[in-house]
């Protein structure tokens, strides 16, 4: 029954495809709690839940232990993923003024209101 | 009966708890609650860099994201959080909505992630021959442009700079964004124009 993706979880070596399943649920999270939070703070927490998943990728396809061949990322996916961090943490910080000056103006985080942009 | 392969079993534990934390954030209505839980399934993640071998991008993840990120985030919430901000409800359509297009999009990477054989993993014994080994120099020198792993001759020592500019440059423009507000005039009209007994300005 080895053909089984979830046969042996407990006594075999789990590979790429396992963490890509976690890096998917992290994603969709993510992608879920942009869509349907109102707090202009929940949409960032989903966005760090995305690039999480997105890194949780990066790191998989280039760890050589979850891997029969030698094909794999090697060392680039792990410093994509470091670019990835220091992206996110940017963002962050960009994003968490943009939110306090929205406050600030509007007294208000929900992003329903944000529609002074709007043509 | 073969013994349990530790590796595994800690891949399932992490696994659960980032992926546990990760539908808290997305269910929970309470911003406070959803930022702890973020804390949570982010410090989950990094055991599972840990795991894939990668140990600097996990204690990365453990002092950027958890020590820095969400600490930021965290103060975001407490700045912004007045009563009615706290618990503020979806729509039940948008719930329905995003859930039929949530559990489509997860069904469909999850059959792309376990469609190919070689994703799947290695058996126990080619497992147990591999040696670990430390990612902390050879990082450190594809950053410095000198690869040493064998990858492209370049390393990444344009995108270091560019990164380390862009945080230059972010950090600027956030703190620019989130100054206080100065009324405007001298600072001597400012004082002497408060009549006596008035409450001060904010």
């Amino acid at each position: 029954m080895s053909s089984l993706p979830l046969a042996h979880l407990l006594n075999e070596p789990v590979g790429v495809a396992h963490f890509m399943l976690v890096g998917a649920v992290m994603f969709v999270c993510g992608a879920l709690c942009m869509a349907t939070k109102r707090n202009a703070l929940g949409v960032l927490m989903g966005i760090e839940l995305v690039l999480n998943g997105a890194n949780i990728n990066f790191i998989a396809f280039g760890s050589k232990y979850l891997r029969n061949d030698a094909n794999t990322l090697g060392l680039d996916g792990q410093l994509m993923s470091l670019f990835v961090i220091v992206l996110a943490a940017a963002e962050a910080a960009v994003a968490l003024a943009i939110v306090l000056n929205f406050y600030n103006n509007h007294d208000s985080v929900d992003v329903d209101r944000a529609e002074q942009l709007q043509g | 009966m073969e013994s349990i392969y530790w590796p595994s079993f800690f891949f399932l534990l992490f696994a659960a708890l980032a992926c546990g934390f990760a539908v808290a954030v997305l269910l929970a209505t309470n911003i406070v609650r959803m930022a702890f839980y973020l804390v949570l399934s982010l410090a989950s993640t990094s055991g599972l860099f840990f795991l894939a071998g990668a140990d600097f991008v996990g204690a990365m993840q453990l002092m950027i994201y958890v020590g820095g990120t969400l600490v930021l985030l965290i103060f975001g919430v407490m700045l912004t959080s007045q009563e009615r901000f706290v618990e503020m409800k979806t729509m039940a359509g948008d719930w329905v909505l995003g859930f039929i297009a949530g559990s489509a999009l997860l069904a469909t990477l999850a059959w792309v992630a376990f469609s190919v054989p070689e994703w799947r993993g290695i058996d126990r014994a080619a497992a147990e021959e591999l040696e670990v080994e430390a990612t902390v120099a050879p990082l450190a020198m594809g950053l410095l442009g000198a690869r040493t792993d064998g990858g492209s001759e370049q390393g990444y020592l344009l995108f270091f700079e560019v990164v380390s500019v862009h945080l230059l440059v972010v950090l600027v423009g956030a703190a620019y964004l989130a100054r206080a507000k100065m009324k405007r005039g001298t600072a001597e009209e400012r004082t002497t124009q408060v009549e006596p007994g008035a409450a001060l300005p904010n």
